[in-house]
């Protein structure tokens, strides 16, 4: 094994090795830099007496080693207490081999963790993104656009919450499933679209963070193939399929009716599809997947104009009895524009605008102009896009309005 | 691990019936608890109008009547329970029944050496 390979070992399996320390050493700070020293070992070693049968397990068994060392050292200047002695004991004496169930189990229960709603969730997700994913506290800091102080001081919070609330290391019980997924969902859902449209900067997407949230999500299928986790998959998949089509060479957003097609990525459609099919049949789904199955609608339709309206009508109504909020009231208003007509659907928006919902949604006001274009109303939607983009906060959607604009002009 | 429960609610919220049943039910479950070796104290406490409040500042003691906090919630009662981890706990505070009206706010208790 070169050390490129254990460059590639370290990236892949590190995180695995973490969460079973975790479990045994029951302490982050000790776990992480128990990994950081096994992966160091095999640096030294495995050129010189080989790579052993089962690396992940021979990582393990050193980084366990290094803690004790670690814990001895740090303990010498203090009476060596019967508590300390007893948990050195039972370190070494666990695990021998860790198997390659208790390694996955392990990996889930850090992931619910992290992701305890007894934690903020403006801490559960860079937490999430640096216990579980691996990812440094600057590529966090620096992907969500704030300082690596701030970032830094709320992953030492959330740490600190485990140890001094006493979170424990487990996967919930069945009981408690239900309310336990959520904030683990939520959080990759976030970090995805953190990604896929970031919440403010020149940048339309952010690659990096939505493969972590895809990644995250297939880790989590794996282990636990709950049909909303599988929705949420099949939702982000779906999404990410359209990534290089959305925006054009010069980074301008392209709409859902004008893209191309062809550069839909096939791959990611088939897996998305495949598993909302397969979420749908449990009849255990909810929100996620109701959106994925609108993506997929959309994702059938070979022309724009071939899209089955009639059916995302259906599964708007469907996500409105599941989640009734604002925004699916308004994406419901365009799919009605198009099975029915422009004004229905400029109809529904302003009521839904009157009511005092979604006033300072860009999306809203863009919409309504749009229609407003589109039935020939020029003043009115010359006001709509111009309240819109008084709100919009990026540069591609600020130019995407300015273009609207001009166009009326014109 | 020790854990203090402690009872948020709006006073008036409760009836005199539901009160009672509400006392009944709590005792209910400190009974399982002492029996599981996981109680160690717990009591409801009188209204928040018999609250005193008291401050020494540059030596002076100041005592005012009510609250350290004006709230729409008022702690009315709390538990000190021994448990495993923040998931026992999380479990024991949703069955007391003022959780139904009020919050229960879960507090770690620091170990002194």
């Amino acid at each position: 094994m070169g050390s490129a390979d254990l460059e590639s070992l370290y990236r892949n399996e590190s995180r695995k090795v973490f969460a079973t320390l975790v479990r045994l050493l029951g302490d982050f700070d000790l776990a992480e830099e128990a990994t950081h020293e096994a992966f160091a070992s095999a640096m030294q070693q495995w050129p010189e007496q080989g790579v052993p049968a089962n690396p992940i397990s021979w990582l393990i068994s050193a980084g366990r080693f290094k803690a004790i060392d670690t814990m001895r050292r740090r303990a010498r200047f203090k009476v060596l207490e019967p508590e300390l002695t007893r948990r050195f004991a039972e370190i070494e004496s666990t695990n021998q081999a860790v198997s390659e169930h208790e390694i996955e189990d392990d990996r889930l229960r850090l992931i619910f963790t992290c992701c305890h709603p007894a934690i903020d969730p403006k801490v559960q997700v860079p937490l999430t993104l640096r216990e579980v994913c691996g990812l440094t506290t600057e590529e966090i800091a620096s992907a969500f656009l704030m300082s690596p102080a701030t970032m830094a001081q709320r992953i030492v919070r959330g740490k600190a919450k485990i140890r001094d609330a006493r979170i424990p290391y487990a996967i919930p019980s069945l009981s408690d499933l239900p309310t336990r997924l959520d904030p683990v969902l939520s959080v990759i859902y976030l970090v995805f679209n953190e990604g896929y449209s970031a919440s403010s900067g020149d940048s339309l997407t952010r690659v990096d963070l939505s493969d972590e949230a895809i990644r995250l999500a297939r880790l989590l299928v794996e282990l636990l193939p709950d049909p909303e986790a599988m929705g949420l998959l099949a939702l982000m998949l779906l999404h990410e399929s359209r990534r290089v089509a959305r925006s054009s060479d010069v980074g301008d957003i392209v709409l859902l009716e004008e893209q191309d097609r062809s550069l839909w990525n096939k791959d990611f459609i088939t897996e998305g599809r495949r598993l909302v099919e397969h979420s749908l049949r449990s009849r255990r789904f909810g929100f996620y997947t109701i959106q994925a199955a609108i993506s997929a609608v959309h994702a059938e339709a070979k022309l724009a104009s071939e899209t089955d309206w009639t059916q995302i009508v259906a599964l708007y109504d469907v996500l409105l009895r599941a989640d009734s909020s604002p925004i699916v009231e308004l994406n419901r208003a365009v799919a009605i524009a198009m099975r029915d007509d422009i004004a229905s659907g400029l109809e529904i928006i302003d009521t839904i605008l009157s009511r005092g919902d979604l006033q300072e949604y860009y999306l809203a006001h863009s919409a309504r102009g749009e229609f407003l274009r589109r039935l020939g109303r020029r003043d009115q939607a010359r006001l709509a896009f111009e309240r819109a983009m008084s709100l919009a906060k990026q540069e591609p959607e600020k130019r995407f309005l300015r273009r609207r604009l001009s166009e009326l002009d014109g | 691990m020790k854990y203090m429960l402690l009872i948020y609610g709006a006073e008036n919220s409760w009836t005199e019936d539901e009160r009672k049943a509400c006392m009944i039910e709590s005792m209910g479950i400190c009974d399982e608890l002492e029996k599981q070796g996981k109680w160690i104290a717990s009591s409801p406490l009188y209204s928040v109008t018999t609250a005193t409040s008291v401050r020494v500042r540059d030596g002076m003691k100041q005592i005012t009547d009510g609250p350290f906090a004006e709230t729409v919630e008022q702690l009315g009662g709390y538990y000190i329970i021994d448990v495993d981890n923040l998931d026992e706990a999380i479990a024991i505070a949703a069955r007391l029944p003022p959780a139904k009206k009020g919050t229960v706010e879960i507090r770690p208790l620091f170990p002194l050496p």
